[in-house]
């Protein structure tokens, strides 16, 4: 009795593990192969400055790409330009406000291929409690066993407000900001 | 006496208005606490300010290695020659060391300069944290000597017009006076 127990058992689960494999594969992300950033200008200087705090997942087949999910979690006060003064100003009220909106994300409502290694991603990106629906190219290449996920995303940061008050003025800190990010996720 | 050329007298004190106004906004925008409009605003127009003066001084460079500067008064002694042409080329010196520290170290924060907002300047290398700090403190102290070694050199200039009256001042003045042409 036990054996067949055991043995349909084991049947059961590999069935549940074909049919998850039917829609797409979580991957592991490798943080520290992995970066968000910002590139935003001031008086028409382009800085780049990254985000050291973020969460991805990806639910990815290169077999079922349509089928693919992803999502991210990043935090706001993680936002690093390299000086201390300038990152207490950017988690502010007036900039992202990380007290009262400690996370920023994006999550996937399809995923198209567009050609070899390219996909086409939309979905709903929450900024200082905004969102807004925004659709993006990405680039997918697959190295040494791992998968390399790569695009960029250029936003309005006034659409979010971020910079109230004085730091509105664009002629200051453009309005265009480009949210850049390179994702390494393993199976 | 022989008065310094025109060219030599005009950068001479285009560059003396501009040290003294990127030194001074310098300190100002650095007194500012916290980040405002206010002061990026500042900051932009001090690197802005410090690669005109790095250009001034490659003119006022080029010009001088073209053509010798006038003779010292004859009763000026050795010693007094010696430290006038050693404080002269510590200035030239620092004419381009103290505005390409601050380049350097704009770089290493990760900001490039926009000349004016309009002409990317070349980005030599990208944000190093380490080389940052030793390169704030570089400027910093550059600017320090700068500040004493202008102080000397109007004193010095001071002590040819009012103690010695031998008229070596005169020679970089704007303005000739009937003194110098005797």
């Amino acid at each position: 009795m036990n054996t067949i127990k055991a043995l349909l058992l084991t049947g059961l689960l590999a069935g549940a593990a074909a049919s998850t494999g039917a829609f797409a594969a979580p991957l592991k992300t490798d943080p520290a192969a992995s970066r968000v950033s910002a590139v935003f200008k001031q008086m028409n200087v382009p800085v780049e400055a990254p985000f050291r705090t973020f969460s991805a997942q990806i639910d990815y087949d290169a077999a079922k790409p349509a089928a693919a999910k992803a999502s991210i979690d990043i935090t706001t006060a993680s936002f690093d330009i390299g000086d201390a003064m300038y990152n207490k100003e950017v988690a502010k009220k007036d900039w992202f406000n990380s007290a009262q909106f400690p996370k920023a994300s994006f999550v996937s409502s399809a995923i198209t291929p567009a050609g070899a290694g390219k996909l086409n991603v939309s979905g709903k990106l929450t900024l200082k409690g905004k969102s807004a629906n925004v659709t993006f190219p990405l680039t997918v290449k697959a190295e040494g066993g791992k998968q390399i996920f790569e695009g960029q995303l250029p936003i309005k940061r006034l659409a979010y407000n971020i910079g109230e008050g004085e730091w509105k003025d664009t002629s200051m800190v453009a309005d265009e900001v480009i949210i850049k990010f390179r994702i390494t996720a393993a199976p | 006496m022989r008065r310094y050329t025109l060219p030599a007298i005009v950068l001479h004190w285009l560059i003396a208005i501009a040290i003294i106004g990127t030194f001074t906004l310098g300190l100002v925008m650095t007194d500012i606490a916290g980040i405002t409009p206010t002061k990026l605003r500042y900051y932009n127009w001090h690197k802005w300010a410090g690669v005109t003066v790095l250009l001034l001084a490659a003119l006022r460079l080029l010009w001088r290695l073209a053509n010798h500067p006038p003779q010292y008064a004859d009763q000026m002694p050795a010693w007094q020659r010696g430290a006038a042409h050693g404080l002269h080329w510590l200035l030239y010196v620092l004419m381009f060391a103290v505005p390409l520290s601050g380049y350097l170290y704009s770089l290493a924060a990760g900001f490039p300069i926009v000349y004016f907002g309009l002409l990317e300047l070349p980005v030599l290398m990208g944000p190093d944290p380490a080389l940052k700090v030793t390169l704030l403190a570089v400027h910093y102290w550059l600017n320090m000597l700068l500040a004493a070694l202008v102080g000397l050199h109007v004193l010095a200039a001071f002590k040819h017009l009012l103690v010695d009256r031998d008229g070596v001042m005169q020679r970089m003045l704007p303005i000739s006076t009937r003194k110098e042409n005797p």
